[in-house]
């Protein structure tokens, strides 16, 4: 049933965008991002789309799974196609009947948003897909710790988001046996209207919260017989270092996100 | 038959880089009124075997058949009510405000009128070995073995005609587990349900199965009376299991004294093989 659910979406491996630092890749995601938002020509999007393309073959994550997230993009697409149709009315008219308007404007806008957002999910996917949960909780901490000066309580998002990451599973688990348990007693979760189904999860709630709450209790005495009082002087098992193929990676995403932009400004 | 199985494999997350194969081909038969317990190191594939009884897992290959009834979804309620299933921690699964509404879950979902259901409540709550005055309380304020019992008696109470019970006394004291064991082997002899029980415990097989199977990386590897199963002392150790504890004591003083019997598995036989020679 709901052990089907993959924690997060990382797919396992071995590549160089596996090993990457997660600060790197949460940063290169990011300014990958902006210049996504910044091209607006059909050029620049053609080197972006090339570049992202190869991320995915090197990152070696089947494309498969790479595209998965982009169902809802495609309901958006539909949704912009609509919307500019119907109300952008200046520009070259293309095709005109009664009060549908298509213009050449309308038609560039819904194209350039729709792959806007595949390059978007996609550059996001293969950062999910190539980091593990916790590599990433610890890139955002070491990311966040300079705002700790002006008191960000950087450690303690990061232990929180860490913790919650881990009992994910746990819970999912969880859920998955009380589920079983009352089905096997006779409860049912799949028909009935939407009332109904509402009312048939009490008796996976009730004992999913005491789980949890009598999970949090343990969890909390376990930290605290093993003297944990915060991030104070705390260090780290897993220390994260940049390697030189951080550095290519960096190089290589700078020549296109400053192509990109010189494509845009200059030109 | 209660229960046939035929080449059953199950596969979790098929298709997924997280692919394990939990069941390889099994092939099994259990007879009405048996006493049959499963045993295997974590991992062997008990409880995925087990939840196919009652159709809370499907089979990705083979078939299975209870009562006459095909495991495949069409008629899931009515081998629920034939098949109860008792999980490990079933305390976990109590939710509501009194232990006679939590009792009575399964039954309203069936349908049944109150004085049917207040019959059967106060029936099964004797049978489990609690006092009626327990009925109106929290079932959060219970001990544990208190609670243990009452979520056992929320499978019972719909007169399953096979009980698989998944480490039953798991995390209880000797006497609670007595207890439970007790009532266990009276629903055996005196309701005359199928009894399947998964346990970890060779000494609690032993004294109660008349059955064992022994599961090991999703096969069964061996199925036998408890005598010739725990005779393969090596073989169960190869798969990180190991014989009742006073059966190790038997084959040592078997050395001392030749004409003893040493294929003793229970304190109690052991005890009146032993004061033959004293």
């Amino acid at each position: 049933m709901l052990k089907d659910i993959t924690l997060g979406q990382y797919f396992p491996g071995e590549s160089v965008i596996h090993k990457a630092d997660p600060r790197v890749k949460i940063i290169l995601t990011f300014l990958l991002m902006i210049a996504i938002f910044i091209i607006d020509t059909y050029m620049g999007f053609l080197i972006m789309a090339l570049f992202t393309a190869l991320i995915v073959i090197v990152s070696d994550v089947p494309v498969k799974y790479t595209l998965k997230g982009l169902k809802p993009v495609l309901f958006i697409a539909v949704f912009a196609a609509v919307i500019n149709i119907f109300f952008v009315r200046e520009g070259t008219p293309l095709f005109d009947y009664g009060f549908i308007h298509i213009t050449y404007e309308g038609l560039d806008r819904t194209v350039k948003t729709t792959i806007r957002l595949t390059l978007l999910i996609v550059v996001a996917s293969i950062l999910t897909l190539t980091t593990t949960p916790i590599l990433l909780t610890d890139g955002i901490e070491k990311l966040m710790k300079p705002l700790s000066i002006v008191g960000v309580p950087a450690h303690e998002i990061a232990m929180m988001m860490t913790i919650a990451l881990r009992f994910i599973p746990t819970l999912l688990e969880e859920t998955d046996k009380i589920m079983k348990a009352q089905a096997a007693r006779g409860a049912d979760f799949d028909t009935g209207n939407i009332v109904q189904r509402a009312k048939s999860f009490i008796p996976v709630l009730v004992p999913l919260f005491v789980s949890a709450f009598r999970r949090a209790d343990e969890l909390a005495t376990a930290m605290e017989a093993r003297c944990y009082r915060g991030g104070e002087g705390r260090t780290r098992m897993r220390q994260l270092t940049l390697t030189v193929s951080d550095l290519y990676l960096c190089v290589a995403a700078a020549l296109v996100i400053g192509f990109i932009v010189y494509l845009q400004y200059f030109i | 038959m209660s229960i046939v199985i035929e080449n059953l494999s199950h596969i979790y997350m098929k298709g997924s880089p997280f692919e394990k194969v939990a069941l390889n081909d099994i092939n099994l038969r259990i007879g009405e009124e048996e006493f049959v317990a499963i045993i295997g190191p974590t991992g062997s594939g008990k409880s995925t075997l087990v939840q196919h009884f009652n159709g809370l897992l499907k089979p990705t290959q083979g078939r299975i058949i209870v009562n006459d009834i095909e495991v495949t979804g069409s008629n899931l309620k009515e081998l629920r009510r034939q098949v109860g299933i008792v999980f490990q921690y079933p305390e976990h699964q109590l939710f509501e405000e009194t232990v006679y509404k939590d009792i009575a879950f399964g039954l309203h979902k069936q349908g049944l009128d109150t004085k049917e259901i207040d019959k059967r409540i106060r029936k099964t709550i004797k049978m489990v070995g609690l006092n009626e005055d327990i009925l109106e309380k929290s079932p959060f304020e219970l001990s544990g073995g208190q609670k243990r019992r009452v979520a056992i008696a929320g499978v019972l109470v719909m007169n399953p005609k096979i009980l698989v019970l998944d480490e039953p006394t798991a995390g209880l004291d000797p006497k609670g587990r007595d207890e439970i064991f007790s009532f266990i082997l009276q629903l055996y002899k005196e309701m005359h349900m199928t009894i399947i029980l998964v346990s970890h415990s060779m000494e609690d097989v032993a004294r109660l199965a008349k059955r064992v199977i022994v599961m090991y990386k999703g096969k069964i590897a061996m199925d036998g009376y408890p005598g010739e199963v725990f005779s393969k002392a090596e073989q169960l150790e190869s798969m990180g299991l190991s014989a009742p504890q006073i059966s190790y004591l038997m084959r040592k003083l078997k050395k001392i004294i030749p004409e003893i019997n040493e294929n003793i598995f229970t304190i109690s036989e052991a005890k009146k093989e032993i004061m033959k020679y004293l």
